[in-house]
């Protein structure tokens, strides 16, 4: 769609933005020179607006209208303000690499463990060597914006074999007001490796700040990894993340994504199925409330035959929240023997709460079996009298009600001690609704 | 699973090549000169013989159309329309004023002949009945309005259906006969500057039909109307209107086809259906414009814009569409549900071969309360093809109690064509109850099991469910369409993904 952009004001800002971070930015020249030219393409594009089609229901034009300036690196109170969001969201027997304002904490995170077992490093110390990890093939504004401007991030290379039984966390916390965290992360899995990633994106007293994180993601043939992502943030943030995942042959790959916070996030997902026999699981559940935005873009893309895609996704909307499910389903002319289904439901629980969804299949081999459903309504009345004839006050009818509504998603957890702390948060959730 | 063999021989029946229509008529004809101006509009509108209103509307839509670009959201590819390029008026040469059916030029009759058109049962609308047991009592009466490239050239039983108090007529005789029931209608439900398309029609549209049932009238035959693009180089830019008042019910079809030429064509329709209170209109489309041939070469580009408002409570808007023809298709026929408890269907199978690309689907709009929608749709590609499902389903605030049940599959032979389902869905409150299912296996779990029960296999339940229904309203359509029509809904579901 070819759509003027219209410079504004905060367009300008944005610009001088960019001028006054590129002394912070790590790099080399050469990375400096990727980071203008990811910059200049974000100005030709500006903030995605609802013209451009993977953005219709998100027009963060509207919603955002800005892009704030870089937070400052996080001073002593900030960091012990972070220590202690950190012990209330860590998991249970996890490692640890805490991001506070889009700034590596290496006194909150289990840095020497990691180098060890994971091969960590931070994105600065890669970005000295290659300017790789800031380059993608992709068009979106707000991932040129993230090359551009991103301070810091965790760079993993998990080695052929390796077994990790503890999840490695990555904990991104913001401590700053009215202002943004640009960070992009990397997590490559080698063959046959064994891994589960949990990322967080939790508050520590801040308001009205801006996250931008890209990660990407690679793993090797026969690997197995659980990557769990939740996006937890304060009530007026705005939390925009990119995820590239690029699968090889036999892999079982399970992510989750859960929303409990932000004014306005989104999360898109590119994930390619690049190596036969994969078994991919893609699960998500939005729990909105208020004037939440919530939106969760997914692409799958069969690249090549026999693989299976799965993916499932609940949204419970209350209030005057707002819940957008884009998922596609590319096959690709090679990639006979797909097996690809998509199933979103939308639960409203309000007569002003919006769900929208699009659920796409594009399919270019005639072998294949896809589907998807698509569902949106109301909490089903004669299960709400049945637990209330039974003596459930209302909401906590309700709630037992949205609880197994969102269950299904959540139960494609297999690891029983993330399980557990995912529906911990889903059930504060619930607890702070009534 | 893949297509199975005997799916892939009928499709194959009807492939680009196999094109049956692709005869030309020789026939002298009147055209205005190529390109599109404030002049040409004038030309048409005074060939028209239409009042000053109607030239005013024209204009407005035409300078409005100059601002406006062309749309590129659908999933087809193809090269720049000029439209300095086209004949925007062609017209059969009239001998003289036509006022029976044998003054019409014998070749337009051939030709409607030629492709199984009725026009036989013009006879009668002289007032000749027939003799008793000369009735084929198979076949129904139907009322045709038969357009040659720009203009109606004759309709049949004009009569009968007056005694009926029905107006079944060109547009182009509506606007001088019936002015005020088309100005009162015409731009309501598709507005002048609807899309790029919709507006250019506005403009330069010269024939279609317009049917005004009166209240409590139940239209005593099908009306159909039968479109042919003849001449070489010209646009075809038909405008239909049909308004059921209170509690009336018409039934409408339209049947297309167009030699086969090496040039890609247009066609750009506008249809706009209003059902007032308690009113049903039922809108049938048997769409075989010629596709190109094997090559991709030529083919009508067929950029519709189909659009019909429930205008009235309880009133009812159903679309039923087979689309096997045309280059290029871009067409949603939709439902606006404004009345409480009004009901919009769509039905639709779209079979594309050789180098078609099909971007069809559905627009329902629910803003009426306990207002509900059903949608079927059966997408086939095969060779090089591209067809797409696009479809927006949306309840606004108000419309409490709405209700939606959507159900797409499409069905790929070959590795060299593509299938792809777009849906939008917005619920905008908690009562609205939307279901989406693009998976045959999820057809309706409690009638598979009762099927499967009583002994039938997965597939043949499936079959059963899915072309039961769909066959129940194509069975609707009358004899001359429903051929063609049975012959495509008989194609196996097997192997169908969503």
């Amino acid at each position: 769609m070819n759509v003027a952009v219209a410079k504004t004001g905060k367009g300008r800002a944005v610009s001088d933005l960019f001028a006054s971070a590129e002394g912070r930015l790590p790099g080399s020249p050469d990375v400096i020179a990727v980071r203008r030219e990811a910059f200049e393409s974000y100005e030709r594009l500006g903030l995605p607006h609802r013209r451009i089609e993977e953005w219709k229901y998100t027009d963060l034009r509207a919603l955002v209208g800005e892009v704030l300036p870089l937070a400052a690196t996080p001073d002593a109170a900030a960091l012990k303000r972070a220590a202690d969001a950190v012990k209330a969201h860590a998991v249970d027997g996890a490692s640890k690499l805490v991001l506070v304002d889009g700034v590596f904490a290496a006194e909150l995170s289990d840095v020497k463990a990691l180098a060890a077992e994971a091969g960590f490093k931070t994105l600065p110390e890669v970005l000295d060597k290659d300017a790789g990890l800031l380059k993608t093939t992709s068009t979106d504004a707000v991932i040129a914006l993230n090359a551009a401007l991103a301070t810091d991030g965790v760079v993993l290379s998990i080695a052929d074999g390796a077994q990790l039984s503890a999840p490695i966390q990555i904990i991104h916390i913001a401590t700053a007001a009215s202002a943004s965290a640009f960070t992009r992360s990397q997590v490559a899995v080698g063959k046959g490796a064994r891994v589960t990633i949990v990322e967080t994106f939790v508050a520590a007293e801040a308001g009205a700040y801006q996250v931008n994180d890209a990660v990407i993601v690679s793993v090797g043939d026969n690997a197995d990894v659980a990557h769990i992502r939740l996006m937890d943030d304060a009530p007026d943030a705005v939390n925009v993340t990119s995820q590239f995942v690029t699968i090889g042959a036999n892999v079982k790959f399970n992510f989750f994504n859960m929303t409990t916070g932000a004014a306005v996030s989104r999360l898109q997902g590119f994930i390619m199925l690049a190596g036969e026999g994969s078994e991919l699981s893609v699960n998500g559940v939005n729990l909105l409330k208020k004037t939440e935005h919530g939106d969760t873009t997914l692409v799958v893309d069969h690249a090549v035959p026999n693989c299976v895609s799965r993916e499932t996704f609940r949204a419970v909307i209350d209030d005057r929240a707002h819940s957008v499910f884009q998922g596609r389903i590319i096959v690709r002319p090679d990639a006979q023997k797909t097996d690809g289904k998509m199933m979103t439901r939308a639960l409203l629980l309000s007569d002003e709460a919006e769900a929208d969804n699009k659920p796409e299949l594009e399919i270019f081999a005639d072998d294949v079996s896809c589907g998807h459903g698509a569902t949106a309504g109301a909490l089903d009345d004669s299960l709400l009298f049945y637990l209330k004839a039974r003596g459930l006050p209302e909401k906590q009818a309700q709630a037992l009600l949205i609880q197994a509504f969102v269950g299904e998603a959540i139960e494609q957890i297999a690891d029983d001690t993330l399980r557990e702390h995912v529906i911990g948060i889903a059930e504060r959730w619930l607890e702070r609704r009534s | 699973m893949p297509a199975v063999q005997e799916t892939v021989e009928r499709v194959k029946r009807i492939d680009v090549d196999q094109y049956r229509y692709g005869f030309e008529t020789l026939i002298d004809s009147e055209k205005a000169p190529k390109g599109l101006s404030e002049e040409i509009v004038k030309f048409i509108s005074q060939k028209k013989n239409e009042p000053a209103w109607m030239l005013q509307w024209r204009l407005e839509a035409y300078r409005r159309w100059l601002t406006m670009t062309e749309p590129t959201w659908a999933r087809v590819n193809y090269p720049k329309i000029d439209f300095q390029d086209i004949h925007y008026y062609a017209a059969p040469k009239p001998k003289k004023t036509v006022t029976s059916l044998d003054e019409i030029d014998p070749e337009i009759l051939k030709t409607y002949e030629k492709l199984g058109i009725p026009l036989r049962e013009v006879a009668m609308l002289e007032g000749i009945e027939p003799k008793v047991g000369e009735d084929d009592p198979a076949r129904r009466k139907i009322a045709v309005d038969a357009v040659f490239d720009s203009v109606s050239v004759a309709t049949t039983f004009k009569a009968e259906l007056k005694k009926a108090g029905v107006i079944f007529m060109p547009i182009s005789e509506a606007i001088r006969e019936h002015p005020e029931l088309v100005q009162k209608y015409l731009g309501s439900v598709v507005p002048t500057s609807d899309n790029f398309y919709a507006t250019l029609n506005s403009a330069v549209f010269s024939d279609g039909s317009f049917v005004y049932v009166p209240p409590g009238v139940r239209c005593p035959m099908e009306l159909s109307t039968y479109f042919r693009i003849n001449e070489r180089n010209t646009g075809q830019f038909e405008r239909t209107l049909i308004i059921a008042d209170k509690g009336s019910y018409v039934s409408y079809l339209e049947g297309c086809t167009a030699p086969q030429r090496d040039e890609n064509q247009l066609h750009a329709a506008v249809v706009e259906l209003v059902a007032l209170d308690d009113a049903e209109i039922k809108y049938s489309t048997v769409q075989n414009w010629y596709p190109g041939n094997s090559e991709g070469k030529g083919g009508i580009y067929n950029f519709v814009t189909k659009r019909g408002d429930c205008r009235g409570a309880n009133s009812k808007i159903s679309w039923t569409q087979v689309e096997t023809g045309s280059a290029i298709t871009w067409k949603y026929p939709s439902c606006i549900l404004r009345g409480d408890n009004s009901r919009g269907e769509f039905y639709s199978i779209a079979i594309s071969n050789g180098f078609q690309q099909v971007d069809s689907g559905t627009k329902m709009i629910h803003l009426g309360k306990n207002t509900s929608s059903r949608i079927i749709s059966k997408g086939i590609a095969a060779g090089k093809s591209q067809n797409t499902y696009r479809g927006l389903v949306t309840a606004h605030r108000k419309a409490t109690g709405a209700r939606n049940f959507t159900a797409c599959d499409s069905l790929l032979i070959g590795d060299k064509c593509g299938a792809h389902t777009v849906p939008y869905i917005e619920a905008k409150n908690s009562s609205a109850t939307f279901e989406h299912e693009a998976t045959t296996s999820k057809i309706s779990e409690d009638v598979l099991f009762y099927c499967i029960q009583r002994g039938l296999s997965q597939e043949e339940a499936v079959g059963l469910v899915v072309n039961g229904f769909v066959k129940d309203v194509l069975q609707q359509l009358p004899m001359e369409f429903a051929v063609e029509a049975q012959k495509l809904i008989s194609i196996s579901l097997e192997g169908s993904v969503g």
